[in-house]
């Protein structure tokens, strides 16, 4: 283990930090940024401008995001979709469906059905998704229910 | 011809608890985790942005892979981190270096400017360690 290592921007990473760690554990609340960066001791324009600088988005692009994350997770399950939504701080049915087919591609239920659909199928022959090489060192291929 | 490498090797000394590390702490996703039956696992997983580049978390057991002599030898040379099994990538290493410190991974060398790239290095639950530069 390396002793205490410290550098000059030490605080400033560390506030960004904590203003990151915050939304991964609160997302499904409603967040107000004004106050997580005031919390951070920064100015909202600061805090957007050095948040995106380091984390590659904006606070709000990275709640989303991570709101966005949960919601996949969350789909695999057997949660109906309007929890879902609510779940991870989304504020109305309509607006989650269609930022999530902007963002995926696909409406949540159709996302749902696509992966309940790829876990059964994992479930029922697991080894269409095993390499072959691996499946036969392992000595996989000689068990016959699969 | 060769296009790409879609499958890595990690070996673990403890699949059940290695999820934990690469998942919760590091940030990857779980790509396939299949059982074929009793310590028959199949468990990878994916950095987030190379959904695509399957990392298996193989396990060190006695069987058709590993005769007995060598799976101990294995685990020994996992456990006294012989092995750095791969060169990872961030966008901003102080940035990642704080977090997942704070997530508790152990780092053996802190971010550090070396002559070829900016770097820290850092174990996982098992001992394998691990680069972690900046990306240009």
């Amino acid at each position: 283990m390396i002793q205490d290592y410290t550098y000059p921007e030490v605080y400033l990473y560390r506030r960004l930090l904590q203003a990151k760690l915050f939304m991964d554990a609160h997302f499904h609340e409603p967040i107000n940024l004004d106050s997580i960066a005031d919390e951070a001791y920064f100015s909202k324009f600061h805090f957007i401008r050095i948040f995106k600088k380091i984390y590659r988005r904006t606070p709000h692009q990275y709640l989303v995001h991570v709101r966005m994350e949960k919601a996949k997770q969350l789909l695999q399950s057997s949660m109906p979709v309007t929890s879902v939504c609510y779940a991870c701080g989304f504020e109305s049915i309509g607006s989650f469906t269609s930022l999530f087919k902007r963002i995926t591609g696909r409406t949540p239920a159709e996302y749902r059905k696509q992966q309940l659909d790829l876990i059964a199928d994992k479930k029922s022959t697991p080894l269409k998704y095993v390499p072959a090489c691996f499946a036969v060192k392992h000595g996989w291929t000689q068990i016959s229910n699969f | 011809m060769i296009t790409k490498i879609n499958h890595v090797s990690i070996f673990v000394l403890n699949q059940d608890s290695a999820p934990d590390f690469y998942v919760n702490k590091l940030g990857f996703k779980v790509h396939t985790d299949v059982t074929m039956g009793p310590g028959k696992r199949w468990l990878t997983v994916c950095p987030p942005e190379q959904p695509d580049l399957e990392i298996t978390l193989m396990a060190i057991d006695e069987g058709m892979m590993f005769k007995k002599e060598a799976a101990e030898t294995m685990r020994t040379l996992v456990q006294q981190g012989t092995f750095g099994f791969a060169v990872f990538e961030c966008n901003d290493l102080l940035a990642t270096y704080e977090e997942l410190k704070a997530k508790g991974v152990e780092f053996t060398k802190p971010p550090t400017k070396e002559f070829y790239a900016f770097e820290a290095l850092f174990k996982d639950d098992s001992g394998n360690w691990f680069s972690l530069g900046e990306k240009k």
